[in-house]
């Protein structure tokens, strides 16, 4: 854990996830407080405004310009959710943030309702994170008994009821609009938009959502000030940001750094290189953004415009590493196969194309290859991306590309030779099962 | 068709939705159909579809959508095993190789006495903890060595 962090700080394991010691580590203070005071709620979102909170879940939108589209003073139902249907390889945050510290995620979900006028909210779960989803269902009690959520909240006259809702297995349940399908009871198939979910959301009424680690970061904004946030991290980049470490390295886990730490220092933090070996590739926010060389990663600083400015994106802040033992071809083919099985199969381009891009890395990691592959591969791609209601294509479509970018000589050596350039007991030897220190 | 408890628990979902919107129970009226009954036949999806009267198809729909359902009969134990990238960069490919063996199916096939079906599975938003499986949908098993998968069969062999 960082000494620096905000939301994991003080976290003892799964030993200090009660209410009661939320509370001990000054937890629902921001809550009592906008309470007490009455705080209009354009001053709490002039403050995440100044924090410069960018989303957590992937696509980096400041937080409090996303609250100010919900049209408040609009009569009838208003809708909150939060998305913890974390299932973007990488990324494993969210379910340690609920697992840890879930009340400030019910905390941060309070503020927002009170500022943006929902009554009532839903926190969306990944289903393979079952055990989690129980644990949030057991801190909403101990909220609702504490009377920090539910009617009538603290004595005031904000009233906000907040549940739980479980996926059972679709990764694009994640996309915002599948998911607000989902806590419909349909199939997860994201919305055409306009509208966006902040004028139509869910059952039709104005919905805001936003990521888990967005949410939790809302208590500690309103405790610090919106500055104080920011400071912790660089100049459009405000605050703390947990960083998912998986793959080639010693320690993998949960690291809350501030925003514009280098690269490098956090892949000291866990552990380094597993095997002290050389660094290959780096996925750096989630199997969606594009792969980038070990070297040019390691220049980089963990934030969202250093990365950007690196040809990639910071995404969820998942970093999967990647050392010289690893195929580029297989590492590409499991993924590709990943979004082939989870295109929810409403637009053309995506369905048939994922199905294209898996059926071709795949022939190619075999050895049957053929000359102009690579050329198939980005004119696939190139036909997917900007054709498709959600951005599950263009996820689909960036691996590829990105892999053949930096690693199409061992593509290229792939289809000539008709095998893999990295021997596979190298391949075995680091990726052989492995067995966490803090297990 | 299903016990007290669990329209009870279906209940207690139903609860959370605004009333004119019980559909929006389908998802975990499922989950409970099928933790007590170990898979969804067809007769038990319409059967929670009339119970939250919603129609068959659209609890069908859902059924078929979501892969953590099951539509045909499973062993007593599913295991489902993540070999996507991040996993299978710390030995979670290797593991499912592994329980293969020891049970002798492949992905998707069952033990002749119906203890174990396995399955891979994808990301489980999990990946620091790699290997990782989970049991019957709801229990994750991490960190899974070969000392530790050799561990949980021993164990589930005889539940």
């Amino acid at each position: 854990m960082s000494a620096h962090g905000l939301i994991l700080a003080g976290v003892d394991g799964d030993r200090t996830w009660r209410l009661q010691d939320y509370v001990a580590r000054g937890g629902y203070a921001a809550l009592r407080k906008i309470i007490a005071e009455k705080t209009p709620p354009e001053t709490i979102i002039a403050e995440l405004k100044a924090s410069v909170l960018r989303g957590r879940g992937g696509a980096g939108f400041p937080t409090g310009l996303k609250w100010s589209f919900m049209p408040r003073s609009f009569p009838g139902d208003k809708y909150l959710a939060c998305n913890s249907d974390e299932g973007e390889p990488g990324t494993f945050k969210d379910r340690d943030i609920l697992r840890y510290n879930p009340h400030t995620v019910i905390e941060g979900m309070a503020i927002a309702a009170y500022a943006m006028g929902c009554a009532r909210g839903y926190n969306y779960i990944h289903g393979e994170i079952f055990e989690i989803y129980q644990r949030f269902e057991e801190a909403l009690d101990e909220a609702r008994a504490a009377g920090l959520i539910g009617q009538n909240i603290l004595g005031s006259d904000f009233s906000f009821e907040l549940f739980a809702h479980h996926g059972y297995g679709a990764y694009i349940c994640g996309e915002e609009t599948a998911l607000l399908e989902s806590i419909e009871g349909k199939k997860g198939q994201p919305r055409f938009k306009p509208p966006f979910p902040a004028s139509y959301g869910l059952y039709g009424k104005p919905t805001t959502i936003n990521n888990t680690e967005t949410f939790a970061s809302v208590p500690f904004i309103m405790n610090m000030g919106g500055n104080g946030f920011l400071e912790l991290g660089k100049p459009n980049n405000g605050g703390t940001k947990l960083f998912s470490i998986s793959g080639h390295v010693n320690r993998p886990g949960n690291y809350e750094i501030n925003l514009g730490t280098p690269f490098s220092e956090l892949l000291e933090m866990a552990g380094g290189m597993r095997g002290g070996r050389k660094i290959k590739g780096v996925i750096p926010g989630g199997s969606s953004s594009p792969v980038l060389p070990g070297d040019v990663m390691m220049d980089c600083t963990m934030d969202y415009d250093s990365i950007s400015k690196a040809g990639s994106m910071l995404g969820s802040g998942a970093v999967i590493v990647m050392d010289e033992t690893t195929c580029m071809v297989k590492a590409l083919e499991r993924l590709s196969y990943f979004y082939f099985e989870e295109s929810c199969g409403q637009c053309t381009p995506c369905r048939e194309g994922t199905g294209w891009l898996y059926r071709v890395v795949h022939r190619i990691e075999n050895g049957l290859g053929r000359p102009d592959d690579l050329d198939l591969l980005n004119s696939v791609t190139g036909n997917i991306m900007g054709r498709t209601i959600c951005a599950l294509g263009d996820a689909a479509s960036m691996p590829v590309q990105s892999f053949i970018k930096h690693f199409g000589d061992e593509f290229a050596y792939h289809i000539e030779n008709k095998k893999c350039l990295v021997p596979p007991e190298v391949q075995y030897a680091g990726s052989q099962i492995y067995v966490s220190p803090s297990c | 068709m299903l016990s007290q408890e669990s329209l009870q628990q279906i209940d207690r979902e139903i609860a959370k939705y605004p009333s004119d919107q019980k559909q929006s129970a389908v998802m975990a009226a499922l989950r409970i159909a099928q933790v007590e009954k170990g898979w969804l036949p067809r007769d038990l999806i319409e059967f929670v579809a009339a119970y939250l009267e919603m129609p068959a198809i659209a609890a069908y729909e859902v059924a078929s959508f979501y892969n953590m359902y099951d539509l045909e009969p499973v062993g007593r134990h599913k295991i489902t095993v993540c070999t996507n990238l991040p996993c299978a960069l710390s030995g979670g490919v290797h593991a499912a190789e592994y329980i293969k063996q020891k049970l002798g199916i492949d992905f998707n096939e069952t033990t002749a006495d119906g203890k174990f079906t396995l399955k891979e599975g994808e990301c489980m938003g999990a990946c620091g903890d790699a290997p990782v499986l989970l049991h019957n949908n709801h229990k994750m098993c991490s960190w899974m060595t070969t000392e530790k998968i050799d561990q949980l069969l021993a164990e589930l062999e005889n539940k």
